[in-house]
């Protein structure tokens, strides 16, 4: 392109100085169109980006060193006194401990499921659309449909799943109450919506790769197990990176699924036993404490930034002791 | 998969079949299918589920062993989510906020991704970085200022304050960016610019009409996803003058024993999107496909 518009300009001489003035015109228009239009094109996104992102998290950062409630106009000053009173506040610590044990029991295994069954699916197989599909249906149904459904197959006197239970001799277990129990419902809950979501992912990049890598170690006699972890797992690294980073935002995030568990109750549970950091966000902000809540949403994004950051490096020291 | 689906069934290449996995084949592939078929059963078993429920009313609850098959209230039952929230309205809402957000998101992320994709600027490989680098801050994190901003605009209670954060994402410019950088001939473009066409030009009769299959994917995505957002429209709007999903939630929590009617507010606003999905399911797999190859 570069090489042709010279070519023409050389093509057809100017022939008099109204027509170069006109040509220069024309010149310098097409050159802003150039250089210019790009910028345009992305200025949407970074403009709204901006307006709805970055300044909300700026000032969050602001709101949260000062005594800001919507009840007076009057906004103190505090400096570091809300993170002060967050460090030494039980249910803080409480709703940290939460966040973390449900993320770790909703993610590793969905992570692993998710793997196993797009290796599964990698293969030639029939009715491998129907399957696909299917794997999506999840996700598509709303978080309000998955936690109502749910509540009622985990509820202890009528539910689905004590009664399944209880084909194997187990009592009827009241789901809602224990920490343990209502850890694994709503995990059970975040799992199923997402597990076909992530398999997909993995799909999509396990077609990526070679073939051959396959072919010849089938060759070789290598089980479908053994490729798996030779092959496959090493080839897709930047995609498995890629989904453990996006799962540990989101589990650092949940919010929908345990404020429904407990029937739309802010606290997650009577003793709070299911209250996890966003929910406990969401309390102060009813309470209208701004300053408050905007010091755990700080706590939380830094705690978002080390966990990913841990994870970050772990999956990628995974790759070098199977490498 | 095309390719695939394409050859002959006469030319299938046996041979590049080794002996020894076809060996292997036949246990395997048997444990295969029943474990994908027992995922697609779990998958789909909720959502029957609710449908029963739906359908009976709070007494057969209460059965052990649980009812299998639905029963005959289930109009009865959608009557009355009529007549406890404003389910029409709510519906109404939805696909107003979805639907504008899809279409907003699919022309400013095609533009963008376009930009990014074919167009040479300076500075366009770092502002590429910082686009991903913004998927990895929590939405949720600014939802305090955000609101406080949409109470200054005086937009609380209202439809813009969930269409307006919603109009373009990080994910959309990067699904269409990897798209357009695959799927669009370069040569295609210059010929264009040597027909006088300016870059506008170009979007519009080039581009546009080559992203159709991808921008229709992250269309479908992104009103499933906006008709399936909670907590922001649960901040920031009114009982009311709700979206579904709000409504929903009026009815999950405001009528604790009433299982059967949050149940039949739940079926009713989940199906309009399975039937969507249903009929194009396949084409947003495809999409998918596409779209997410390098993590």
């Amino acid at each position: 392109m570069a090489t042709r518009a010279p070519d023409r300009l050389a093509a057809v001489p100017p022939d008099g100085p109204v027509r170069s003035r006109h040509r220069l015109r024309r010149h310098l228009v097409h050159q802003l169109d150039v250089k210019g239009s790009p910028y345009a094109y992305v200025a949407p996104f970074f403009l709204l980006f901006s307006a709805f992102g970055l300044f909300p998290l700026a000032y969050t950062a602001w709101v949260s060193l000062h005594e800001w409630t919507l009840l007076s106009d009057e906004h103190t000053f505090v400096g570091l006194d809300n993170f002060r009173a967050l460090l030494a506040d039980d249910y803080f610590w409480n709703a940290t401990f939460n966040t973390l044990s449900i993320g770790v029991l909703s993610t590793a295994p969905q992570l692993l499921l998710a793997i196993w069954l797009a290796h599964l699916l990698n293969r030639p197989l029939r009715a491998q659309t129907f399957f696909r599909v299917t794997l999506l249906l999840p996700n598509v149904t709303s978080v309000v449909a998955v936690v109502v459904i749910f509540s009622q197959l985990f509820g202890r006197d009528f539910g689905v799943i004590n009664w399944m239970l209880g084909w194997f001799g187990v009592d009827g277990v009241a789901w809602n109450e224990g920490v343990a129990t209502s850890h694994v419902a709503i995990s059970v809950m975040i799992m199923w919506r997402w597990t076909g979501y992530n398999a997909l992912i993995f799909l999509a990049a396990m077609q990526a790769v070679p073939r051959e890598l396959y072919e010849a170690a089938t060759l070789d006699g290598a089980s479908g197990a053994t490729q798996l972890r030779k092959i496959t797992i090493p080839m897709i690294r930047p995609t498995i990176i890629f989904v453990v980073i996006t799962s540990t935002i989101g589990a650092m995030q949940v919010l929908a699924e345990p404020l429904l568990f407990g029937t739309y109750s802010i606290s997650g549970g009577p003793d709070r036993q299911y209250q996890t950091l966003s929910l406990l966000i969401y309390e102060n902000f009813t309470k209208l404490d701004f300053g408050y809540a905007s010091a755990i949403s700080w706590m939380m994004f830094v705690f978002i930034v080390l966990v990913a950051g841990v994870n970050y490096l772990l999956t990628r020291r995974a790759k070098g002791g199977l490498t | 998969m095309s390719a695939r689906t394409a050859a002959p069934a006469a030319r299938r290449p046996r041979t590049t079949v080794p002996a020894a996995r076809r060996s292997r084949s036949g246990a395997a592939r048997r444990l295969t299918y029943l474990t994908l078929t027992a995922v697609a059963f779990f998958s789909a078993l909720p959502l029957y589920y609710s449908v029963v429920v739906a359908s009976r009313d709070n007494a057969a609850l209460a059965d052990v062993p649980p009812p299998l098959l639905p029963g005959g209230n289930l109009f009865a039952n959608i009557a009355r989510v009529f007549d406890t929230v404003p389910f029409a309205l709510a519906m109404l809402n939805s696909v107003l906020v979805s639907g504008s957000i899809a279409i907003a998101v699919m022309f400013l992320s095609t533009l963008a991704g376009f930009a990014f994709a074919k167009l040479r600027f300076r500075g366009r490989n770092v502002l590429l970085v910082l686009t991903v680098a913004t998927m990895m801050v929590p939405a949720q994190l600014g939802i305090i200022p955000l609101y406080m901003l949409m109470v200054k605009l005086e937009w609380t209670g209202t439809m813009y304050a969930l269409i307006a954060p919603a109009l373009i994402n990080a994910f959309g410019v990067f699904f269409m960016t990897q798209y357009l950088s695959r799927a669009l001939p370069t040569e295609l473009l210059e010929a264009g610019r040597v027909d006088g066409c300016t870059t506008w030009g170009l979007f519009w009769h080039v581009v546009l009409p080559a992203a159709r299959p991808a921008a229709a994917v992250l269309g479908m995505l992104t009103f499933m996803s906006a008709w399936n957002d909670y907590f922001w429209p649960l901040v920031v709007l009114t009982p009311e003058d709700p979206t579904v999903q709000v409504a929903l939630s009026t009815l999950a929590s405001g009528y604790v024993n009433d299982y059967v009617l949050g149940l039949a507010g739940t079926t009713l606003g989940t199906l309009p999107l399975v039937a969507v999905f249903a009929l194009l399911g396949k084409q947003i797999i495809g999409g998918i496909m596409q779209g997410a190859v390098k993590g």
